[in-house]
C-alpha cells in the first residue's frame, strides 16, 4: 500500500495532529510556493534600483564612474552620507529635509483640519447654496494643480509668500478628494448619533470635537500617510515658488543637485541622498501603518 | 416629573401636512405610549416633542411652559432611540456620562450618579466597556442608562425594543415600566407593537395617518374603540369587520339576524373581535373553516362567514380539530358588537 492508494487519501486523516491529509499537501504546497516565488520576484524587481542607490552612495566616485558599476557596498557610507547631509550640492541635505518634512506635515494636518471641517458643514448644517458648495468642491477634483498653476502663483507672489513655508503649504491644502472621503464617511453615521449628542446638551463644535473626531480617526490615519507622501512628493510647486536654495525641499533639491551643462555630477551624495530622501515617507507609512490596522482593529459598530 | 400638554400640533414637510392637530394633556409621572401603523406619524410627534423637530402649528408645553423654541437639552428631557445611538468611541460610563459632563458636573457627582445608575440597571460589570461589546439588551440598558442619569422630567422612548429578540422584549418591557414606575418620570413610549402598547400603557395615542384616532386607556380602546382604524388596530388577532344592515333594532350579519343594543340604522360596518365568539350549536352564525392555528391556550380558525365570501376569523378557548369545510356555528353577546359609520369609520353607540 502506498501513499497514493485512494483509500488511504481519501481516509480521515489519523495523525491529523501532526501532519495534515496526504494530498492537501502536496496541492497546498505548491500554490504556496508558487505563489511566494511570484512575490519574492516581484519584490526584488522593485527593491533593486533602490539596492544600486544605495551602493552607489557608499562607494566613491570614480568606483561609480569605471564600469562594470559595482554591486556590493563599498566603505564610503558614513563620508558619503555625512558629506551628503551637512554639506550638499547647493545646500546641505539636512536642511532640505526639514523643508521637506514642514512642508508635508503642514500640507497633511492642513488639508485634514480643513476637509473635516467642509464635510461636518456640508453633511451636518443646512445652508443657502449647500449643494452648490458641495458641487464648487468636488469640480475641484478636476483639476490638477498644473492647471491653476499660473493663477495661484500670481496669487502667492501678490502676498509677498514666495521663499516661504506658507507659500509652500497654503495653495496645496484644500482637498476635495479627502472632503468627498470624510463627506462619504460621516453619511454613514447614524442620524441618531447627532441627535442623541444634541438632546445630551452637545453643541454642534462639541459633537464635532467628542464624537465626529474620535469616530474618524482611523480615516485621519489612513488619509494622513496619503496626503504626507503626496506632500512630500511635491515637485513642481516647490520648484516654482521656491529660488532661495535655503527654502528648497528634498525632491526638487535632489534634481537640482543633477549638473547642468559640462559640470560632473558628485553620484554618491546624490544618491545618499536620494536614500535619505525614502526615509521619513517610509517611516510615515510604517508607523501609521500600524496605527491604522489598531484603529481598524478597534473599529466601531 | 412634569406634565407635557400637546396643543393642536401640526407638522408640515414643505406642502406635506404629515401630522393633522393632535392635542393631549399627559399627567405627572403617566405612561403615555403612542401607538400606529409605519408612517403614521408617531415618530414625528415624539420627535417634536424632543425639539429634533421643528413645531409647525400649535404648541408643546412641558410644565406648563412653551418649549417649541427651545433645544432638546433645555426641554430637560431624555431619549432612547431605536437603535440606541450610543458613541461608540466611549465606554458604557462615557455614555452615560457624557450629557452630564457637557452640563459642567464636576467628575466625582458625574462618578456617583453614574454608578447609581449602572447599579439600577445591573450594568456595574459592564462599565468600562464599548458598546460593540455588549448585546443587544445591554445596549439597550446602556441607553436607558444615559436617560436615566440626567434625571429629566420626561423620558422619550423612541421604539427601543424593535431591535430586540421576542424574549427579551418581553423582559426589557417589564423593567422599562417597572424602572418608570419607580422613578416617576413621565414617559412618552412610541411603537408600532399593540401589544407594547396594550401591556405598558397608563394611557394609549392610536395614530394613523397624523391624526390622533383615539386616545384612551388601553382596555378602553379595545372595549370601545372609536374608529374602526383603532378597533382593527389594537387586540391580536385583529378584529373581524363586516358590512351589514340594521333594519327595526334587527342586525342582519352574514345571512343571520340578531337584536343588537345600537342607534345606527340602514348600512353600518359590524366589528367582531375573534374572541368574544362563543362556539353554541344553537348559534345564528357560522363559520367555513378553511385553516386552523392551535395556539395551545386557544385555537384561531379562518374562513368565511356563512355562506358568504367575507374572511373571519374566530378565537376559541382550547384545542379544537376543525378540519377544512367544517362548518362550526357559534353566538356573539350583543355587548361585544361594535358599529360603525360605514363612510367615516367612527363609532355609533
Amino acid at each position: 500500500m502506498t501513499a497514493r492508494d485512494p483509500l488511504v487519501a481519501a481516509a480521515p486523516p489519523l495523525k491529523s495532529g501532526r501532519e495534515p491529509a496526504p494530498g492537501m499537501v502536496e496541492k497546498r504546497g505548491r500554490s504556496l510556493w508558487l505563489s511566494h516565488a511570484v512575490m519574492i520576484l516581484g519584490v526584488l524587481i522593485v527593491f533593486f534600483p533602490i539596492w544600486l542607490a544605495f551602493v552607489a552612495s557608499t562607494v566613491t566616485q570614480s568606483e561609480i564612474i569605471r564600469p562594470p558599476m559595482p554591486v556590493w557596498p563599498g566603505d564610503q557610507f558614513f563620508i558619503n552620507y555625512k558629506n551628503a547631509l551637512f554639506s550638499g550640492v547647493n545646500v546641505p541635505v539636512a536642511t532640505m529635509l526639514m523643508n521637506s518634512l514642514i512642508m508635508a506635515i503642514g500640507i497633511a494636518v492642513g488639508k485634514i483640519i480643513i476637509s473635516l471641517l467642509s464635510a461636518f458643514a456640508i453633511v451636518y448644517f443646512r445652508f443657502p447654496g449647500k449643494t452648490i458648495f458641495f458641487w464648487l468642491i468636488f469640480l475641484t477634483l478636476m483639476l490638477p494643480v498644473e492647471v491653476r498653476i499660473v493663477p495661484t502663483y500670481e496669487v502667492v507672489a501678490g502676498f509677498g509668500m514666495l521663499n516661504s513655508y506658507s507659500g509652500l503649504i497654503f495653495p496645496l491644502i484644500a482637498s476635495a478628494t479627502a472632503t468627498f472621503l470624510f463627506r462619504q464617511f460621516f453619511m454613514t453615521i447614524p442620524d441618531e448619533l447627532a441627535e442623541a449628542a444634541r438632546v445630551d446638551g452637545a453643541g454642534p463644535m462639541r459633537f464635532f470635537w467628542d464624537i465626529l473626531v474620535p469616530m474618524s480617526r482611523t480615516n485621519v490615519a489612513a488619509l494622513f500617510v496619503i496626503l504626507f507622501i503626496y506632500g512630500w512628493n511635491q515637485y513642481l510647486w516647490p520648484l516654482l515658488i521656491t529660488t532661495d536654495p535655503e527654502m528648497n525641499t528634498i525632491v526638487m533639491g535632489l534634481k537640482q543637485m543633477f549638473p547642468s551643462g559640462d559640470d560632473f555630477a558628485h553620484w554618491p551624495t546624490i544618491m545618499a541622498t536620494s536614500i535619505l530622501a525614502m526615509i521619513p515617507p517610509v517611516i510615515v507609512v510604517i508607523s501609521m501603518q500600524k496605527l491604522f490596522i489598531r484603529g481598524l482593529v478597534d473599529s466601531e459598530k | 416629573m412634569a406634565t407635557v400638554e400637546l396643543d393642536n400640533i401640526k407638522k408640515r414637510f414643505g406642502g406635506t401636512q404629515v401630522i393633522h392637530g393632535v392635542s393631549t394633556a399627559i399627567e405627572d409621572g403617566e405612561f403615555i405610549v403612542i401607538v400606529g401603523p409605519s408612517g403614521c406619524g408617531k415618530s414625528t410627534l415624539l420627535r417634536m416633542v424632543a425639539g429634533l423637530e421643528s413645531v409647525s402649528e400649535g404648541e408643546v408645553r412641558i410644565d406648563g411652559e412653551r418649549v417649541n423654541e427651545r433645544e432638546p437639552m433645555a426641554r430637560d428631557i431624555a431619549m432612547v432611540f431605536q437603535n440606541y445611538a450610543l458613541y461608540p468611541h466611549m465606554s458604557v460610563r462615557q455614555n452615560m456620562g457624557y450629557g452630564l459632563k457637557i452640563a459642567g458636573l464636576p467628575k466625582s457627582e458625574i462618578a456617583a450618579k453614574v454608578d447609581e445608575a449602572a447599579a439600577l440597571l445591573q450594568l456595574e460589570p459592564y462599565l468600562d466597556r464599548r458598546p460593540r461589546e455588549l448585546s443587544g439588551g445591554q445596549r439597550q440598558r446602556v441607553a436607558m442608562g444615559r436617560a436615566i442619569v440626567r434625571e429629566p422630567k420626561v423620558f422619550l422612548f423612541d421604539e427601543p425594543l424593535s431591535n430586540l429578540d421576542a424574549k427579551l422584549r418581553v423582559q426589557m418591557r417589564l423593567e422599562i415600566r417597572d424602572l418608570q414606575n419607580r422613578l416617576g418620570i413621565t414617559a412618552l413610549y412610541v411603537t408600532h407593537d399593540q401589544v407594547e402598547a396594550m401591556t405598558m400603557a397608563d394611557r394609549m395615542i392610536v395614530m394613523n395617518a397624523g391624526r390622533a384616532e383615539q386616545i384612551g386607556t388601553p382596555l378602553e380602546v379595545y372595549e370601545r374603540p372609536q374608529t374602526l382604524f383603532a378597533a382593527q388596530f389594537i387586540g391580536s388577532p385583529s378584529m373581524n369587520v363586516l358590512d351589514a344592515t340594521m333594519q327595526d333594532g334587527v342586525l342582519h350579519l352574514g345571512g343571520a339576524t340578531m337584536p343588537a343594543p345600537t342607534t345606527a340604522t340602514g348600512k353600518v360596518t359590524v366589528g367582531l373581535r375573534p374572541e368574544h365568539a362563543i362556539a353554541d350549536p344553537e348559534g345564528p352564525l357560522s363559520l367555513t373553516v378553511q385553516m386552523g392555528e392551535p395556539l395551545g391556550a386557544n385555537t384561531l380558525l379562518h374562513g368565511r362567514i356563512g355562506d358568504g365570501s367575507e374572511a373571519f376569523t374566530i378565537s376559541l378557548p382550547g384545542v379544537h380539530h376543525a378540519t377544512a369545510g367544517e362548518r362550526i356555528a357559534f353566538r356573539v353577546l350583543p355587548e361585544n358588537l361594535h358599529f360603525f359609520d360605514p363612510e367615516t369609520g367612527a363609532r355609533i353607540d
